[in-house]
């Protein structure tokens, strides 16, 4: 298949870059807003055409466990769910973190806490940035904000999550999964024979070979040195990602007073607001985090330093705001506008709460 | 005759399979475990599928199977062995894949997780050890702990009111239409022993030839958590185990 | 009539002394060691009656540590 350009939503965007990009399994289950990745995937039978397995659980749990057990055979694995489907897969994650593996996972985020609301909502940044199991751990969080990059992170995970052994997690919000838009999808990545597993992955269970030992895959360590040795192995990887990945896009901030620090659809939103207050006059710039872990600390302070004053706009009640603190440490005002419940706010929300929390005449 | 005469290499009629590598088990002296890690050891090595074999461990006692059968092996959530045995089985369907697992395990936390691989007829093989309590975290009741048994949580003994019943979980496996052989074995004597073992291949041969789930529960001892010898738990187990969990087949297509 | 004649040998560190293989035993060829104990501390088993051993290989299969190795010869 050569690359292809087609109309579609974000979630179909998700399946169709999964078959393309040489995904050799999908585990997930039903869960709106991002039903639409199962459905695709089992509309496609990608299993008549690359192999790949796709298989509808029976819990996010278990599927998070199918993701875990196939990154540990070194396939190239996904699933998909929302919130309250990723929160039971916290458990499984920090075991995939732990036994380092790579492996892709996608939230496609709606209004929580508890069951919610099935409407978007960015509100699982913390959930996904400062580890939702227990243990010390991260993974590489990507956020979306257009059809394209939902297609595209799913490459960029895996090419992230292998080079690193570590999860990736696309955190998309409910507005980019649902919305449609034109996409150009890949040609098709073929996917890798077991051979080419056994070369790639040489730490994968997929049976012994008689030139090596044994491959054990496993999180558990209950000699306190050699666990703190493989904290500290986890912890090396985790400041490479930091020096090596972080990513992020910006928008107007050549010349601009203040900044908008805003990511996912927000991040759009936010850049009709900017569009709509330099025809006042105003001169507002946005960074856009796409690595939402690791986070873009460097450039958000360089640009708050020279800013009078910082509006974070979020799906949620303030969470990435505490990084944005974090990184400009006091030395400019940061305030958060958010709305809650599933509500997005329109550029003119958005401009009159900049006037209102920001802007200094 | 002399003894140095009769213990000759040409004259061994019985040895540790190689698979079952040196390194000492940690588990309690006269642990069912041991035996029937033996007899996982000793089946993928006379089927010769040592190469093409993933086993996946369990929480619990057994969590540490992976240091003693040389073979490769996932290290599971507690429960979860069933599901990422299906991820392996699927991926890599010429394989055999099987779980180990203890009473908690699989028929507590991961009920769902074991009911659904059986119902799905994944080409696996689960090794069930019900010795009717937690050893791992010290003897705690266990789902098929039997009424009046006394464990660290039920420090006077199981009771409905409290506790529910025993749950007879290969007795619905082998309901589900996903399985293929369930069977219940003990590895307490010689016979047994050898049963089992004719019961574990079977069971491997199935999920080779992809027939769907095979189930092998050990009814087992565990003597620390029980609190007699390894001879009185053996005694124990065939008094009282074996009413609730009788010895055989339940389900051989 | 042929007679069966059978040994073992006991890998004593890896023993436990669980005494599975003592009861096991249908000839009463094996014991624990009354007094000596290995590294662990275990008394482990010992053939305390060797000309019984029939090598029917009992002990062996139902002990939980793979210690046990038998050997058999069939004398004219």
């Amino acid at each position: 298949m050569e690359k292809e350009i087609r109309l579609m939503k974000g979630n179909e965007a998700l399946a169709m870059a999964a078959i393309r990009y040489g995904a050799d399994a999908y585990f997930g289950y039903p869960i709106t807003p991002q039903s639409e990745v199962l459905e695709t995937l089992m509309a496609e039978q990608p299993w008549e055409t690359t192999g790949m397995v796709v298989l509808q659980a029976e819990s996010e749990v278990s599927s998070i466990n199918m993701v875990y057990g196939a990154a540990a055979a070194g396939k190239v694995v996904l699933t998909s769910s929302s919130s309250p489907g990723i929160s039971l897969m916290c458990e499984g994650l920090s075991y995939i973190a732990a036994s380092e593996l790579p492996a892709l996972v996608i939230n496609v985020m709606r209004g929580g806490p508890g069951l919610g609301t099935i409407q978007p909502s960015q509100a699982d940044y913390f959930q996904a940035t400062k580890g939702g199991g227990h243990g010390d751990y991260h993974f590489i969080v990507l956020a979306p904000s257009s059809v394209q990059e939902m297609c595209d992170f799913v490459g960029l995970g895996w090419d992230l999550a292998f080079k690193y052994r570590t999860p990736a997690m696309i955190l998309a919000d409910g507005v980019v999964g649902q919305m449609m838009e034109k996409v150009v999808l890949p040609p098709q990545r073929p996917r890798h024979t077991d051979e080419e597993v056994r070369q790639r992955c040489p730490w994968a269970a997929m049976g012994r070979t008689p030139d090596r030992g044994r491959n054990v895959v496993t999180s558990l360590e209950l000699d306190s040195a050699k666990m703190e040795v493989n904290n500290e192995r986890f912890q090396a990887t985790y400041r490479q990602i930091e020096a090596n990945e972080v990513r992020f896009e910006t928008y107007g901030t050549e010349d601009c007073d203040y900044l908008i620090v805003a990511f996912g659809s927000i991040a759009r939103i936010s850049q009709k607001a900017v569009e709509l207050a330099r025809k006042e006059g105003i001169k507002i710039g946005i960074i856009r985090p796409i690595t939402l872990w690791p986070f873009p600390h460097d450039e958000v302070k360089r640009l708050a330093s020279k800013s009078k004053g910082v509006l974070v706009v979020e799906l949620n009640a303030g969470q990435m705001i505490e990084d944005v603190r974090l990184a400009v440490n006091g030395t400019v005002k940061v305030e958060h506008y958010g709305r809650l419940g599933g509500i997005v706010p329109t550029p003119d929300e958005i401009l009159d709460a900049f006037k209102e929390k920001i802007y200094q005449k | 005759m002399d003894i140095n005469d009769i213990i000759k290499p040409e004259n061994q009629v019985y040895k540790k399979p190689a698979l079952l590598n040196d390194n000492y088990m940690h588990y309690c002296p006269g642990c069912s475990h041991g035996v029937v890690h033996k007899l996982v050891a000793e089946i993928i090595e006379e089927m010769g599928v040592g190469e093409k074999t993933v086993g996946v461990a369990p929480v619990g006692c057994s969590v540490f199977a992976y240091n003693y059968i040389d073979v490769d092996w996932i290290e599971a959530a507690h429960g979860r062995a069933p599901a990422i045995a299906t991820a392996v089985s699927r991926l890599y369907p010429k394989n055999l894949v099987f779980t180990y697992q203890g009473d908690g395990d699989l028929a507590a936390i991961g009920t769902a997780e074991t009911i659904h691989a059986a119902n799905r007829g994944e080409n696996i093989t689960i090794i069930f050890i019900n010795n009717a309590i937690y050893g791992m975290t010290g003897g705690q009741m266990a789902p098929t702990t039997l009424l009046g048994m006394k464990t660290a949580t039920t420090p006077y003994g199981r009771r409905v009111d409290l506790n529910g019943y025993p749950l007879k979980i290969g007795d619905i496996l082998a309901q589900l239409d996903g399985t293929c052989y369930v069977t219940r074995q003990s590895v307490h004597t010689p016979a047994a022993v050898r049963k089992a073992k004719a019961a574990i291949k079977k069971a491997f041969q199935n999920s080779l030839d992809r027939k769907g789930t095979s189930v092998v529960e050990i009814v087992s001892t565990c003597n620390s958590g029980w609190k007699l010898t390894p001879e009185q738990s053996n005694k124990w187990m065939v008094e009282h185990m074996f009413e609730k969990y009788p010895m055989g087949d339940l389900k051989n297509l | 009539m042929a007679k069966i004649r059978g040994a073992v040998t006991v890998n004593e560190e890896r023993c436990k002394g669980c005494n599975l293989c003592v009861v096991a035993c249908p000839t009463q060829t094996l014991s624990l060691q009354p007094k000596e104990v290995n590294d662990r501390g275990y008394h482990f088993a010992y053939m305390s009656n060797p000309e019984a051993c029939i090598g029917c290989a009992s002990c062996a299969l139902v002990c939980p540590d793979a210690c046990i190795e038998v050997y058999k010869v069939k004398l004219d």
